[in-house]
């Protein structure tokens, strides 16, 4: 009896400890973020003054609008190409497809850090060069490979005698595809669509290749900031990104859960 | 409604043919039964005719209309899958609605239509329900109820009660046949169980390796098989091989059976004969003389299996085992290890040619 209670103390321990770790840096940070002193000096004063100036900020708040504007439209893109791409993949036997579906993993296994180097280069070679339009074609060919894997894992539960019984009903492709087969893929749809975001929106280092200086996104322009000599602003609008990401892992978890309900 | 026929329809997968020169000539209005053991092409034969697939070669035609081109949302067919294939996103009355809706039927139509469907599959009252709340069985009505609202020229079964069990399946066999000749459509009904085909069906169709073996009324394939396959696929038969003499056969120990229906032979050609277990008459070999008319055969009880109502016995006879199966009506019970003579009527035997 007794050591069991201990492991399950020790258990529970190790629990807070990993979350410790996990979280207290990001809970200073936010904390910060409303302190006084620029300088993580004690004790706190409550204030929101580095909330106030980040809206001052223009190059901060510009960058954030880019990145927000990039990885909705990113999204929209990845979710409409790769559904389709998915579905396209599920049905047809083409000559190639095995090709085609092996190529799919590499991009996610490369190093960003290639990928972007890549990107530089035949942007430059294409004449696209750098700039937004370019972090957007980035960022679409980066989160294409997630939502086809997201949303190929749940077409393998659909039942193909679905689309079957649809069409003997007299069902056309497209009533087939709207009305049977997109409402059971929708929750792989929805959990493709919030990777596509989180990967165009957390993304610096394709990013950081493809930016110029008056057109950049949100985490390059905070490294540049930090660079030229920290401000809490940067804890600020960091608080903000926390908050707005773990809303956005939070609804993810409830739709993969959704996935695995029948 | 309309009648189908499949014409000289065949089909190949690489190099399986799946379907070889098949004809069949399905009435308006009959309830049809494809029957065959798993591979036989009944599966493939149904979803050409649902236009699922189309065939290599061959006519396909649903109310004198050549269809073997057409795709299955033009063909106007309904159909019950195996395992329903309801959808899981919508409710029983949506699902029973979508063949209306993708039509564009009016709201109010649709309505009235999916309800005098679900009543007539006596669902009336589960509408509102989602296809996971439902059992099996209502499953399955709804799989019916939808395939039927739309009025579809022919009504196709892919083994519809094969994931019931058995209480619940021979109340659905009822159901669906009460239900069939409501409505007097045409139902084609793939299985590969006999008593099903036998009971609810006004015509079987017997498959084997793609193509098709025998068809006829149930009575008729039972009573007249016309191969080794039928006679032991639908139903049991004790098959007896030899030489034929023209109006029976032969066995090898010299013994003549006489048959009565059957296919005509010249004489001396191998053939067997077939006859049912419970058309044979067992009893006590007192060792008198046979009598004139009728075949008899002498042999050994080697096992007999009691199964309430009628027992069945194993009989050895020069190296074969006969099947007999009687009545339990309380006497003439026979011991294992007893002698026994088998009677029956040359009207019970079938000659068939041999395989």
């Amino acid at each position: 009896m007794a050591t069991t209670r201990i492991l399950e103390w020790i258990g529970r321990l190790y629990i807070w400890l990993l979350l410790a770790f996990l979280y207290l840096p990001i809970i200073i940070m936010a904390l910060m973020s409303f302190n006084v002193s620029p300088f993580y000096q004690l004790p706190f004063e409550w204030t929101t003054e580095w909330y106030a100036s980040l809206w001052q900020n223009d190059q901060l708040i510009s960058a954030t609008w880019n990145s927000l504007e990039i990885a909705i439209i990113t999204t929209i893109i990845s979710v409409v190409l790769g559904s389709a791409a998915s579905l396209a993949l599920y049905r047809y036997d083409f000559p190639g497809k095995k090709f085609l579906q092996a190529l799919l993993f590499p991009p996610i296994a490369i190093p960003w850090l290639i990928t972007g180097t890549a990107m530089l280069i035949f942007f430059f070679g294409v004449g696209i060069g750098r700039g937004l339009f370019a972090i957007l074609l980035g960022h679409v060919a980066l989160a294409l490979p997630y939502v086809i894997v997201v949303v190929s894992a749940r077409l393998q539960t659909f039942a193909p005698e679905l689309e079957e019984a649809a069409r003997s009903l007299g069902a056309n492709q497209w009533q087939v595809t709207w009305r049977v087969t997109l409402p059971w893929i929708m929750p792989g749809v929805i959990a493709g669509g919030l990777f596509a975001f989180a990967v165009s929106f957390d993304q610096f280092v394709v990013s950081y290749f493809l930016s110029t200086p008056g057109q950049t996104t949100l985490p390059v322009e905070i490294y540049a900031a930090i660079r030229k000599g920290f401000t809490p602003e940067i804890n600020a609008v960091s608080t903000i990104i926390i908050v707005v990401s773990m809303a956005l892992m939070l609804l993810t978890a409830r739709f993969f859960k959704f996935g695995g309900e029948k | 409604m309309a009648g189908v026929q499949v014409s000289n329809v065949s089909r190949s997968f690489g190099a399986h043919k799946a379907l070889d020169d098949v004809s069949i000539d399905f009435a308006d209005g009959g309830f049809y039964a494809l029957l065959g053991p798993s591979g036989s092409g009944k599966t493939t034969l149904l979803r050409q005719i649902a236009g699922f697939d189309f065939p290599d070669s061959g006519r396909i035609a649903i109310g004198g209309e050549g269809v073997e081109r057409v795709p299955v949302e033009k063909r106007r067919i309904g159909m019950v899958f195996q395992n329903y294939a309801l959808f899981p996103n919508m409710s029983v009355a949506d699902n029973v609605a979508f063949g209306l809706s993708v039509r564009g039927e009016a709201k109010a139509v649709i309505a009235s239509e999916v309800q005098r469907a679900l009543d007539l599959v006596q669902l009336g009252k589960l509408g509102g329900r989602r296809p996971h709340q439902l059992s099996g069985g209502q499953r399955q009505r709804v799989a019916l109820a939808r395939a039927i609202v739309t009025k579809p020229r022919v009504l196709l079964l892919d083994e519809p009660l094969g994931a019931l069990d058995k209480a619940l399946r021979v109340d659905m066999q009822i159901e669906l046949k009460r239900i069939q000749r409501e409505i007097g459509i045409t139902t084609i009904f793939v299985t590969h169980d006999q008593e099903e085909a036998l009971t609810m069906s006004d015509r079987i169709g017997i498959l084997r390796d793609g193509r098709l073996v025998q068809e006829g009324p149930p009575e008729e394939i039972y009573d007249r098989p016309k191969s080794e396959f039928a006679a032991t696929f639908l139903g049991d038969a004790n098959i007896l091989r030899g030489d034929t003499t023209g109006t029976g056969i032969r066995l090898a120990d010299g013994t003549a059976i006489a048959a009565e229906a059957g296919a005509t032979l010249a004489a001396g050609a191998k053939a067997s004969c077939a006859v049912r277990p419970e058309r044979i008459r067992i009893a006590a070999d007192a060792g008198s003389p046979d009598q004139a008319n009728g075949n008899v055969l002498r042999g050994q009880v080697s096992k007999r299996i009691f199964a309430g109502n009628n027992s069945t016995y194993f009989v050895e006879r020069d190296g074969q085992t006969l099947k007999v199966i009687v009545q339990n009506t309380g006497i003439d019970r026979l011991a294992e290890g007893q002698q026994v003579v088998l009677r029956w009527s040359p009207e019970s035997t079938v000659l068939i040619a041999a395989s």
